[in-house]
């Protein structure tokens, strides 16, 4: 299959590394991956902050990069469900009604990559080897707004040498929700330090997620204090093999 | 009817208790070093939250009443007039009097009127939302009229001099020590040797209430519900002491939000299902009162009906916004919120704490009056979830956040970032200009506000070599 991959803003400037291992893992299981270079960023910072309107031209030209595709893929949780569910909505109140649907269309085939594996090429065991101690964070996107279950929790199950251990309380938020994370810094970090501890509470190597930014906070706080344990995105592990690893 | 000149107005300032002192971060610092608070707070929502996500579990067809219970709010905000008109008749037929109130003011002056005439200088109070709101106990003593709280933890709330900081349980930041303080210090007739055993607390306030039911003459309530079909009030609680308000007295005044209306009797059904268990986690609460207008020889003699608007017509208006009209004043949004868990209820300056507050709050003032409010939320979805009647909390915390005032480096930033991720070439300039954040480490020293706000406590993330796009075209 020909999926074209939308690597986000985050991932694309500060974590190539969660990017790349979509595209390893992929054609690793025999896809063609292509990646537009129009594309930047969904959106969903300027829609969540309050600038809705600065978001519009970052709607169109997500919509016009990804029209021509029949599967598009991305590793987060968070811009897939602003794709989904704020795209058509920034259209809509623009009065943008052409734009509106052509962004439901293009949502329709936008998938986080949890979902593309299991629901679209149908693959649980994407046969990698990471032999880690590995706790997963659901992230909220993920969990309530794009609702992927258990998908992440039984791709990880499959990967050879991984012990996964269940992260108490996981579905509490980690604190990041993006300009949250520095207009109510203290607030944040009270709730990370709390998903911190439970994270060390699972003795992991390792915490996973399918978001680079509630990953790039929780490891923010990890490595500040010193804790040892590591951030790495869902899309790192399922690509890992023995080779590679 | 008055002539209409425009956008309806908002809840005025001066007047009742939905504006803070400071903005949300400022007052959420304070309550975070306030260890004692987040202890209560964490044990409280995690004890409520398993109580009721256990009676919720039981329901089988849960979400299909939360969609009715939606339906049946969106109907009613649809028909707002026609129901009012239609209960102020039913309740006028059935001997009460209805008063209409434009804001706090009129409210509090309708109530403190009322009182007055009576000739009583004392009124027993149930716990209700809307009275905290208008500022009403302040508005009575200013009169010289004395309020006192019959429920129990609004009891504790009023004799702490002190404001609540949750809907349903509003001494939620308060130990048993403090309750026994407060006691000695200032419950008339209290026995000197009381401990901080929670039985010998309530037992002692138990019996300054008996006291204070058998002897006052007038009640004030809030409502629960107000049926158009038949003009009945309602109100759903636990301890009993609303009875005693209802049913003792000569004379009854309650003030409900019009919001508070339902179409017909049957739509209790519904909400009686839907609000103890999302509320107290209980399958039934213990008393359910509902009265229609006066009963010769039984109950208050004299009934009152207060309908306030206070900012709610105007938030009627707003047609993303207005759905937070639907609360059922449940507080499962504030028990499932990790910000209200952390910071509790006082940090959001208004009676309506948490992430209903956050959205309500501000609708009612005018969103530049709580303009921290929408950001008091990181956007989780634990709210939406919870809600009993499907108010989709962040959408409209969403859609507050564009009409809230913003900083003004604030803005020159968002203007410059849409500008760049509009400008492919542009963004891949900045991408590689992106790795001077060497400079600053990763404990970011020297940022400015508000980035070094993540600083205080995260290591930023290294830069990495090159961009994701780099990467692929060089492959």
């Amino acid at each position: 299959m020909r999926i074209a991959l939308f690597a986000t803003c985050l991932a694309d400037t500060m974590f190539p590394a969660a990017a790349k291992a979509t595209v390893q893992l992929l054609e690793r299981l025999g896809h063609e991956v292509v990646f537009p270079l129009e594309q930047t960023c969904c959106g969903q910072m300027h829609v969540n902050t309050g600038y809705q309107s600065q978001a519009l031209p970052l709607v169109r030209r997500y919509v016009r990069t990804f029209e021509p595709c029949d599967v598009v893929v991305a590793p987060s949780g968070s811009c897939v469900g602003s794709i989904r569910h704020q795209h058509a909505m920034v259209a809509r109140q623009a009065g943008d009604e052409g734009l509106a649907t052509a962004a439901e269309a293009v949502a329709g085939r936008t998938y986080e990559l949890s979902e593309l594996l299991i629901d679209v090429l149908g693959v649980e065991d994407v046969g990698a080897y990471y032999p880690h101690r590995v706790t997963y964070h659901p992230t909220c996107h993920s969990l309530r707004v794009l609702r992927v279950g258990d998908r992440p929790l039984r791709l990880l199950r499959n990967v050879r040498g991984l012990d996964l251990v269940e992260l108490p309380a996981a579905e509490q938020c980690c604190g990041f929700g993006g300009t949250f994370a520095v207009k109510n810094a203290d607030t944040s970090s009270a709730m990370l330090a709390d998903k911190m501890r439970h994270v060390l509470e699972t003795g992991a190597d390792v915490c996973t997620a399918g978001d680079a930014s509630c990953l790039m906070h929780i490891g923010g706080g990890l490595s500040r204090s010193r804790a040892g344990v590591r951030t790495v995105h869902l899309a790192e592990i399922l690509a890992s093999t023995a080779v590679a690893a | 009817m008055s002539t209409f000149l425009g956008m309806p107005a908002h809840a005025p300032r001066g007047v009742g208790n939905l504006r803070g002192d400071e903005p949300f971060p400022a007052a959420a610092r304070t309550a975070l070093a306030n260890q004692q608070l987040r202890r209560n707070l964490q044990h409280a929502t995690t004890t409520i939250r398993g109580k009721s996500g256990r009676v919720i579990a039981e329901v089988p067809d849960w979400q299909e009443l939360r969609s009715a219970g939606s339906a049946l709010k969106t109907y009613t905000m649809a028909n707002l007039p026609r129901l009012l008109e239609q209960l102020e008749e039913k309740v006028t037929a059935a001997g009460g009097v209805v008063h209409w109130a434009a804001d706090a003011e009129e409210a509090n002056r309708i109530v403190t009127g009322l009182i007055r005439e009576t000739g009583e200088q004392r009124v027993i109070k149930i716990k209700s939302m809307a009275t905290q709101e208008i500022g009403l106990n302040e508005a009575l003593e200013a009169a010289g009229i004395e309020p006192v709280e019959t429920d129990l933890a609004e009891l504790i709330v009023q004799l702490g001099h002190d404001k609540p900081s949750h809907i349903l349980v509003p001494a939620i930041h308060r130990n048993r020590a403090e309750i026994r303080e407060i006691f000695l210090r200032e419950m008339p007739g209290v026995d000197p040797d009381l401990t901080d055993n929670p039985p010998e607390l309530a037992a002692a306030a138990r019996r300054y209430l008996r006291e204070t039911f058998l002897s006052t003459k007038v009640a004030v309530s809030g409502a629960n519900f107000g049926i158009a079909e038949t003009g009945t009030l309602a109100v759903v609680e636990s301890e009993g002491n609303g009875r005693m308000c209802l049913t003792l007295p000569d004379t009854l005044i309650t003030v409900m939000g019009i919001e508070k209306v339902v179409p017909a009797w049957q739509d209790l059904e519904v909400f009686l299902q839907l609000l103890p268990r999302a509320s107290t986690g209980e399958r039934m609460n213990p008393y359910t009162s509902m009265w229609t207008g006066v009963t010769p020889g039984d109950g208050p003699q004299n009934f009152h009906l207060v309908l306030l608007d206070n900012g709610r017509t105007a938030v009627l208006a707003d047609e993303v916004g207005r759905s937070a009209l639907h609360c059922i004043r449940c507080s499962a949004c504030l028990n499932v919120c990790p910000v209200y868990e952390r910071t509790g209820g006082h940090a959001y300056g208004s009676v309506y704490p948490g992430p209903i507050g956050a959205v309500l709050s501000p609708q009612l003032t005018g969103v530049e009056d709580n303009a921290s409010l929408p950001y008091a939320s990181s956007l989780c979805g634990a709210c939406f979830d919870a809600c009993p009647v499907k108010i989709d909390i962040p959408s409209i915390l969403v859609h507050l956040r564009n009409q809230a005032p913003h900083p003004r480096t604030e803005k020159a930033a968002m203007a410059a970032a849409a500008y760049t991720m509009d400008r492919p070439r542009l963004y891949q300039r900045a991408q590689r200009a992106f790795k001077l954040a060497k400079l600053v480490g990763r404990r970011g020293k020297g940022l400015p506000p508000p980035l070094n706000g993540w600083a205080a406590s995260r290591d930023l993330p290294a830069p990495p070599e090159e961009s994701f796009r780099d990467w692929w075209r060089g492959r």
